[in-house]
């Protein structure tokens, strides 16, 4: 900080402290950092602002930012609805106001901040990050009484940005990119670590409640956690046909699989199955739990999380139905049985695998694979092919084989960390795509809130339209502008935040698969569904019909 | 009386005077609450305006059969009594008064609350129907006190200068742009304008206004001036190639809309400063209040959310309209003309 700042600083506060430092409280460099990472536009500011920041920050509170932007943030201590309410308390602004607010801010943690009445920023009565995040586990299983006083004190006691983050830190997400490696790449530079040994520590299941910044990243003693995964090597898209990598031979082939990905840990007698979000999901798939007696102590093995009957892999869907429940019974595991399809060996005899060649990691992977022969795992087969002429015919069948296409990886590449261009890539097979209609819009939230942006398609059935999905990604920001003004000036009907649009602007959406569904009024739901293209040339009268949907769903939905 | 004024497709009508308050359409008489472009339009055959806003009319549409008042100075046309009163939203701009067989109406035009030192403090107009606007009738507006975001204003810009870079500050040429002016013209010895600025502020100073001068940023101006320079441009000017001669640069707002992080996001600006001319909403609540109106129209702006909270309180009846009003914050570009002549 220069003197420049720092005398502006001591000229807002009431009291300087006679040693002429400022105090800010750790929940104020907290907002300053959001409001820094909010408002730039470029990763190597961002960067700044987090190097910056833990530079000078306390201790627990860094704990606590790694841990807040890896998914480990506290569970949430009150509903949305009553924060709702206890803010339409406090303003005493009736409920519909509230949501009119919410509706232009388009996020509910910054629509209360802007609601609640003004504070006199008295002193710096403020806490720590820690404190803050600390107390919502403490009283998270407490009376509401309790829980709604503390966050009305707090509230009493913030300034308007401050009340920002806290809301925030209470209903999650702030989406301000900054990544896990971001966070590694700041870390980088305040300690002398290397990068993958940061992105190591950080990942994995450690407590911000009792670890300290000195345990998460001391510079010495590997005292580290067992269960901890590697961060994921990730491929970029080739765009190209494949000639552009050079020789075939160089390269190996294998079906791009349509699951989650993963890594399974076995140390210390234990298994783990991490995915690639660095979530802990060992519960979810009971199936797995075998692999602890067969598998060597000391690996780590990256792959697919996939729903198989006898190795061949069912639709993503079918994955879909188990993910999101609590406790997996019977049926799913009769419906949806799951096998792990294994790429490649990370670590083996406990040692860091990572940096041999990628021939020699599939080697050893199979020598550990190929005695189990259990129904949990199978290898990923390595295609065969002798020319890429061959190998573009083999990814025609792509689908047949419940396939996204081809993953291509250079047989002599290292296993690095994050997405990284080069040495693997993902040749995709080309979505599916259908013409339809936008017929309701809604705004944006985030940077996209007070733009129409998020919109819901629909097919003609008939005479009539019938709505089958969502879509709120592929366009350009000009063309969401253009067609933000065209809602504006095209609506029929306001419900709540939805209006109904005239049935004119035709769009083609991409996705990457089709299920049955008793959700949607047209039977069907899409798969990862987005703008590819604004059909300016076409008409209502030449879009799709639900009997197309119909079709594809005959052919690829099961 | 209820229909003394009508909302037409031209504009705010008044029957029995046979004029028109701010026409989007070519009327014969058209009052002006002031001059910018979404409520001061080209080809009326009358204009009646304050004094302070005639030469801004002039500068934006030429020479026209201008009449001019100063504040509380009364006409009739066909028996209304018709005088203005300041509504501070920018030089000149007036509130609209009406009296007709002993009924006042008052038309708002664009006002704000706070005394910026160059509109005219404004003032509420005691009245049984009040016509306002609601550019900002939404709680979640509430502006903190100028002094404060000036200052902010101030902090941004001496941040870059420290980095090098200079700053792009983007304000509505007629309004926003001479309160900034105002505001910052200590920072530095020279500040540099957009044309569009430029040609307002040098306009204003020929109509007799003591105001900060700024240098024209033309292709001639030589780059190491423009190093750390603070530059004022309208908004329609961000993202323009006109904007490359400052880099290194950083981008800042001046607009109420940048009250909402979202929009600023949006904007990919470097920094919002949520200062407006408009009320916000304690400022609309609290005049609506003060005129002691029964009945308010609410025009152009958050019109629903606003008429409906000042029913369910009772603080008014009232009743929300359509109009073409307010833009001029952010989408209509800022004039267009002397901008293509700039780039």
């Amino acid at each position: 900080m220069t003197a420049g700042n720092l005398n502006n600083d001591m000229a807002h506060s009431p009291d300087v402290p006679g040693n002429g430092e400022t105090t800010i409280s750790g929940l104020e460099l907290f907002a300053r950092l959001i409001g820094e990472l909010n408002s730039s536009t470029k990763t190597n500011d961002k960067l700044q602002s987090l190097v910056d920041y833990f530079a000078i920050a306390p201790d627990r509170d860094k704990v606590w930012v790694i841990a807040v932007f890896s998914g480990r943030r506290p569970r949430r201590i009150v509903s949305s609805t009553l924060l709702r309410d206890w803010c339409s308390e406090i303003t005493r602004y009736p409920a519909w106001l509230l949501d009119e607010c919410y509706h232009t801010v388009g996020d509910l943690a910054e629509t209360l901040a802007l609601l609640l009445p003004e504070t006199k920023h008295t002193d710096n009565s403020n806490q720590n990050l820690s404190y803050y995040l600390e107390t919502f586990i403490n009283i998270e299983k407490q009376d509401e009484s309790v829980r709604k006083s503390f966050i009305f004190d707090s509230w009493q006691q913030m300034s308007r940005d401050e009340r920002f983050v806290f809301n925030k830190l209470i209903t999650g997400g702030f989406r301000i990119g900054v990544s896990q490696k971001m966070i590694v790449n700041a870390l980088v530079k305040i300690v002398d670590l290397s990068a993958s040994v940061i992105a190591h520590r950080i990942s994995g299941n450690w407590d911000p409640v009792t670890t300290s910044f000195n345990d998460l990243l001391s510079e010495s003693a590997s005292l580290s956690d067992f269960s901890k995964p590697y961060p994921f090597y990730l491929a970029y898209a080739l765009e190209e046909e494949p000639d552009v990598l050079g020789d075939e031979k160089d390269w190996q082939a294998e079906w791009k699989w349509d699951g989650i990905r993963g890594q399974i840990v076995k140390r210390n007698n234990e298994i783990f199955v991490w995915s690639r979000g660095e979530e802990l999901m060992t519960d979810k798939f009971p199936e797995y739990f075998i692999l602890k007696d067969l598998l060597p102590d000391g690996v780590v093995i990256d792959g697919e999380i996939i729903p198989a009957i006898e190795g061949k892999p069912l639709p993503f869907s079918v994955l879909q139905t188990r993910i999101g429940r609590k406790n997996i019974g019977k049926t799913q595991l009769q419906d949806a049985p799951i096998c792990f399809f294994a790429y490649d060996l990370l670590e083996y005899k406990g040692a860091d695998f990572r940096e041999k060649p990628l021939y020699e990691r599939r080697n050893q992977l199979a020598e550990i694979i190929d005695p189990i022969k259990n129904k949990a795992i199978k290898i990923s087969e390595i295609l065969f092919f002798s020319s890429w002429d061959e190998l573009k015919e083999l990814r025609k069948s792509s689908r047949e084989m419940n396939s996204e296409g081809i993953m291509l990886k250079r047989k002599n590449s290292d296993y690095k960390v994050g997405r990284k261009r080069g040495d693997w890539w993902k040749w995709k097979i080309d979505p599916f795509t259908i013409d339809c209609v936008m017929v309701y819009a809604q705004k944006g939230s985030g940077r996209r809130s007070n733009l129409y942006t998020d919109y819901t398609f629909a097919v003609r059935d008939g005479d009539n339209l019938v709505t089958f999905t969502k879509a709120y990604s592929g366009l350009t920001d000009k063309e969401f502008a253009q067609v933000d003004n065209f809602v504006k000036r095209n609506s029929i009907e306001k419900f709540g935040p939805v209006r109904t649009v005239k049935p004119e602007l035709v769009f083609e959406i991409a996705f990457e698969g089709i299920a049955v569904s008793n959700r949607h009024k047209s039977g069907v739901a899409l798969r990862f569904p987005r703008m590819s293209r604004w059909r300016k040339d076409k008409s209502v009268d030449e879009i799709n019909t639900i009997d197309d949907l119909k079709a594809m769903l005959k052919m690829y939905g099961k | 009386m209820s229909n003394f004024i009508s909302f037409t497709d031209k504009g705010l009508y008044c029957q029995v005077g046979d004029f028109y308050i701010d026409p989007w359409k070519p009327v014969g008489k058209a009052i002006i609450t002031h001059g910018h472009s979404d409520h001061a339009y080209f080809g009326h055959k009358y204009y009646l305006c304050h004094t302070l806003t005639k030469p801004i009319l002039q500068l934006r549409l030429g020479e026209n059969n201008y009449q001019t008042l100063n504040w509380s100075e009364a006409i009739k046309i066909n028996n209304v009594r018709v005088s203005l009163y300041p509504a501070g939203h920018i030089i000149g701009s007036s509130q609209v008064r009406l009296e007709h067989k002993g009924q006042v109406w008052v038309v708002s035009g664009d006002y704000k609350v706070e005394d910026d030192g160059i509109s005219g403090k404004f003032e509420p107009v005691n009245c049984n129907t009040f016509v306002t606007e609601s550019t900002f009738g939404l709680p979640i507006y509430k502006w903190k006190p100028q002094q404060e975001v000036y200052e902010n204003i101030i902090t941004w810009i001496n941040k870059n200068k420290e980095n090098g870079k200079a700053s792009v500050l983007l304000a509505y040429s007629l309004g926003k742009a001479q309160r900034v002016l105002q505001a910052i013209k200590e920072t530095t010895q020279t500040i540099f304008a957009h044309g569009a600025v430029f040609n307002m502020q040098q306009g204003l100073i020929d109509a007799g206004w003591d105001i900060c001068r700024v240098v024209r940023v033309t292709p001639e101006t030589p780059k190491e001036l423009l190093k750390g320079a603070v530059v004022i441009a309208p908004p329609s000017a961000d993202g323009t190639p006109w904007m490359k001669k400052f880099h290194p640069y950083s981008v800042g707002v001046c607009s109420g809309w940048m009250q909402v992080r979202g929009n600023a996001r949006r904007r990919n600006v470097d920094a919002g400063f949520a200062l407006s001319d408009h009320a916000d909403w304690d400022g609309l609540l609290q005049t609506v209040k003060a005129t002691g109106a029964e009945k308010v129209f609410v025009t152009h702006g958050f019109q629903s959310a606003f008429s409906r909270y000042l029913n369910e309180e009772a603080i008014a009846m009232a009743a929300e309209v359509k109009t073409q009003y307010g833009n001029e914050d952010e989408e209509a570009p800022d004039l267009p003309v002397e901008e293509k002549i700039e780039q």
